[in-house]
């Protein structure tokens, strides 16, 4: 039986960017907030100290920040016509757990979306006609980037971004990226420094005419000090990013940037070793009322709350929604509901470059570290009679040189023996990658729902996922390789070796860990699960974070604009909401 | 006597209170499952001498291989990765000793892994789709592939072909073409057993591979360097510094 709790006016599930953000913004409105992450608790001194945060083994193949899939996983199957499995081990997405969560092992790439990314469906329909976009499933978002601008640059002030800006205020800028939405403001920081690699990438890129410039990043290029008070360190270029914990609080994560001011104010309370099992609703499903949820010791609590804002992973997010009979599920044979619809992923491809007289010292790097062309991403570029629509950012980036995952060896190169070794010995301190960072358009088949026969811990299904790339993003991705493969030979090397995006989607390999949609946005309850302020349009006091609301994927990473989405929620709750609770859009 | 790092403070979590963890039928290891529900308010919870100092391993000897066991994996590694001037190969770089203990550790439980049924076969997209946890699949698959040298090809056991027939079976493994039988997905044993071998070859000698930091001096790899901000711009050149690992590095010592 579960112990009723003290009301709060506010409880957070989950603990990573979305809910240190949310914990923040309504704990300054004066709101009593309580968060509860499943997870552990975290900082770098105890974490991840520069002592040990180098440790390649430990962090990315033994999982030591990743969510435990022993404790809870998903299954998954590439289409509706197989059954679905467990995800027995972790390899395409490294889902994060604790406080911080994947804030604290992601790379630090800081990217806004395009305007047009923001209108998919109506953009394309209009310059390439109906058919561009039949296929899919795409849909505008109900938000411009205009009204997100501000809040993306909330989050570029939180961070420190390093950047160069490429359109400041309608005026394109020299050295940045002239594709960009206008930003208000100039980057809180400058760029960081280019090695080697992405500088040989940047002077091919600019004589075949494309538009090169450093990649916005949380890796900071020099100390900064935010409107919070919160310190971070110049980043040290050791190459442990992604998957790791910065040592040397130089990557904005909640714990660089946001606990050391929101752990401190007296209304605030984080909860760790909480799972939410649940979100309670009224009997007539219009309101929640709080969250159940257990601790690790096994002991139930019912949480009430006026709020409920779902901030776990897109993934937990979902499920949760589910679970707790918010919204209708989506059935892709009918193509009705809205909860699961919409899933969508990266299309991820590469080119490696090999050198016979350059030394790249890749194992000089950072998470964002790379100098980038936008040129082919989203709408930049003329897509007629390609027969996709979409793009790819194309990095020619060294995020590191950890050895066990990163050592590229050319084409043909068996995968053991004397002449991998030998490859790898002559390659390693030659050799760099160019990332090809593209676009997943959703469709009628990609979803999300509760798996039949498979369950968690507390005897709740697992959330089973569907999943494969479609026909417009092979398409796309096979293009945009194409594009990389000639920058890569503009930069003179002895060979370079084409990873493409072969075959259906595998669990198996690293891609990325942007997963995205299943809690959509948009404009009206029959199209979407949220309006464009994350608000639930069926319970409308629980609002979902994260970018499960991204009705497909743009080309870019996608932290900055989940992160503006709750800055922009959290403004809307503030300023209307909280005096008067209820829809903040009429259906 | 080497000078240490001194890395062995306190493990964060938890051993001891493993045992109020009634929510986890699940175990409870490494800092990340099962600690004790925390209430954080007012301040940064942050307490002494609780570092998550890395779990590195001590000792001589074989813990989990048995002795037929040890000799299928020294010939297995030793042609995953051999030996020669231009690098130590996996024996030399004492990958096999990494593999033990991995194995007799938290990663051979597959502490990762989840490991519940059903068990259906799934398609190669799914990935893993064992029962078995790494340990069991080593154990099993060694025994499996060393009958099939005894019964198919006439050998006393794996480890007593010519390197030449060792490779052919190792590539068989691989691609799939030599299955084994006892329901052991011999391909999945392989890229688990390539895999892990890369991972003794090249981690932090704490883990009781990389033997000297053999494999990272071979590639130019300076290990658990930190700040490597005066060489950013120093596009083109070699970086000088010899590998480091956790615990420093031999030269230190000669003072």
């Amino acid at each position: 039986m579960a112990t009723t709790l003290k009301p709060v006016d506010a409880v957070l599930v989950g603990f990573g960017w979305t809910g240190a953000i949310m914990g923040q913004q309504l704990c300054d409105a004066g709101l009593s907030v309580v968060a509860l992450e499943r997870g552990p608790w975290r900082d770098t001194a105890t974490d991840f100290a520069a002592g040990f945060a180098q440790d390649e083994l430990r962090y990315m193949w033994r999982h030591h920040l990743f969510q435990n899939l022993s404790y809870d996983t998903l299954t998954i199957r590439n289409n509706m016509d197989q059954e679905a499995l467990p995800m027995r081990r972790l390899g395409s997405f490294l889902l994060g757990t604790g406080v911080g969560s994947g804030g604290v092992h992601w790379n630090g790439q800081i990217w806004r979306f395009l305007p047009t990314d923001f209108q998919t469906k109506s953009h394309n329909q209009q310059r390439y006609g109906k058919k561009s976009v039949a296929d899919l499933t795409v849909q505008d978002w109900g938000i411009t980037y205009d009204e997100l601008e501000p809040f993306y640059d909330q989050f570029d002030q939180l961070c420190g971004t390093s950047g160069k800006a490429g359109n400041l205020q309608g005026k394109i800028q020299p050295g940045g990226n002239p594709f960009e939405g206008a930003r208000a403001n100039e980057y809180p920081t400058p760029p960081m420094a280019q090695t080697y690699g992405p500088t040989l990438f940047g002077k091919a890129a600019a004589e075949l005419g494309r538009h090169p410039f450093p990649h916005p990043t949380g890796n900071m290029s020099q100390p900064y000090t935010n409107p919070l008070g919160a310190q971070m360190g110049a980043c040290t270029y050791c190459g442990f990013c992604e998957k790791f914990g910065c040592g040397n609080y130089s990557k904005a994560s909640p714990q660089t940037t946001v606990l050391p001011y929101l752990l401190r104010k007296s209304n605030f309370t984080l909860k760790t070793e909480c799972e939410v099992l649940r979100v309670e609703l009224t009997p007539d499903k219009q309101r929640a009322t709080g969250v159940t949820y257990v601790n690790s010791a096994g002991e139930e609590f019912f949480q009430p709350a006026e709020m409920v804002i779902l901030s776990a992973y897109v993934l937990q997010n979902v499920r949760l929604l589910l679970l707790s009979g918010i919204g209708k599920p989506y059935d892709p044979k009918t193509g009705e509901g809205v909860v699961g619809k919409n899933y969508a992923y990266q299309t991820m491809s590469s080119v490696n470059v090999f050198f016979d007289d350059k030394i790249i010292n890749p194992f000089i790097g950072a998470g964002a570290l790379a100098t980038v062309i936008d040129d082919f991403n989203g709408d930049n570029f003329d897509h007629g009679g390609l027969g996709f629509i979409g793009g790819a950012y194309i990095a020619g980036m060294v995020t590191g040189g950890r050895p066990i995952e990163m050592i590229y060896t050319p084409q043909g190169t068996p995968a053991w023996g004397l002449e991998w070794k030998h490859a790898a010995a002559k390659n390693y301190l030659r050799s760099f990658s160019l990332s090809v960072h593209g676009s997943c358009m959703s469709a009628r088949g990609n979803y999300l729902d509760l798996d039949p026969t498979y369950r968690d811990i507390h005897g709740r299904p697992m959330l089973r996922m569907t999943f494969d790339f479609t026909p417009n993003d092979h398409k796309m991705s096979d293009y945009l390789t194409d594009r990389a493969a000639e920058l890569a030979k503009a930069m003179g090397p002895r060979e370079i070796k084409l990873n493409r995006r072969i075959g259906p989607w595998s669990v198996v390999p690293y891609q990325t860990t942007h997963n995205t949609g299943g809690a959509i946005m948009g404009d009206n309850p029959a199209n979407s699960v949220v309006n464009k302020y994350l608000q639930s349009w069926d319970v409308p006091n629980v609002f979902s974070m994260g970018a499960g609301a991204y009705p497909q994927n743009a080309g870019y990473n996608p932290t900055a604009t989940l992160a503006a989405l709750a800055y922009h929620s959290a403004d809307a709750i503030k300023s209307q909401y909280l005096k008067a609770p209820g829809p903040l859009v009429r259906a | 006597m080497a000078r240490k790092v001194n890395l062995d403070r306190r493990r964060f979590l938890v051993g001891s209170v493993a045992g109020v963890a009634g929510a986890a039928a699940a175990a409870i290891h490494d800092g990340e499952l099962g600690a004790p529900p925390q209430t954080i308010h007012g301040s940064v919870p942050w307490k002494e001498g609780t570092a998550d100092a890395p779990p590195g391993v001590s000792g001589s000897g074989y813990v989990f291989f048995t002795a037929s066991e040890v000799a299928f994996i020294q010939a297995a590694v030793g042609r995953l990765i051999p030996n020669d001037p231009i690098g130590p190969g996996a024996v030399e770089a004492n990958v096999p000793f990494f593999l033990d203990r991995q194995l007799a550790g938290p990663f051979g439980r597959g502490d990762h892994y989840y490991l519940g049924g059903p068990w259906p076969k799934g398609t190669p997209e799914q990935g893993y789709q064992s029962r078995f946890n790494p340990a069991q699949l080593y154990r099993a698959a060694i025994a499996e592939i060393d009958r099939y040298a005894s019964a198919k090809l006439g050998s006393a056991s794996f480890a007593a072909l010519t390197a030449p027939d060792q490779d052919k079976f190792l590539k068989g493994l691989e691609s799939g073409e030599i299955t084994l039988e006892g329901s052991i997905d011999g391909k999945s044993f392989f890229a688990m057993l390539l895999q892990n071998t890369k991972e003794g070859y090249f981690s932090d000698p704490i883990y009781g591979g990389n033997k000297d930091m053999g494999a990272w001096k071979m590639i130019g790899f300076p290990g658990a360097h930190y700040d490597y901000k005066e060489w950013v711009s120093r596009h083109g050149e070699r970086v000088p510094y010899p590998p480091v690992g956790f615990k420093g590095r031999p030269g230190w010592t000669e003072s």
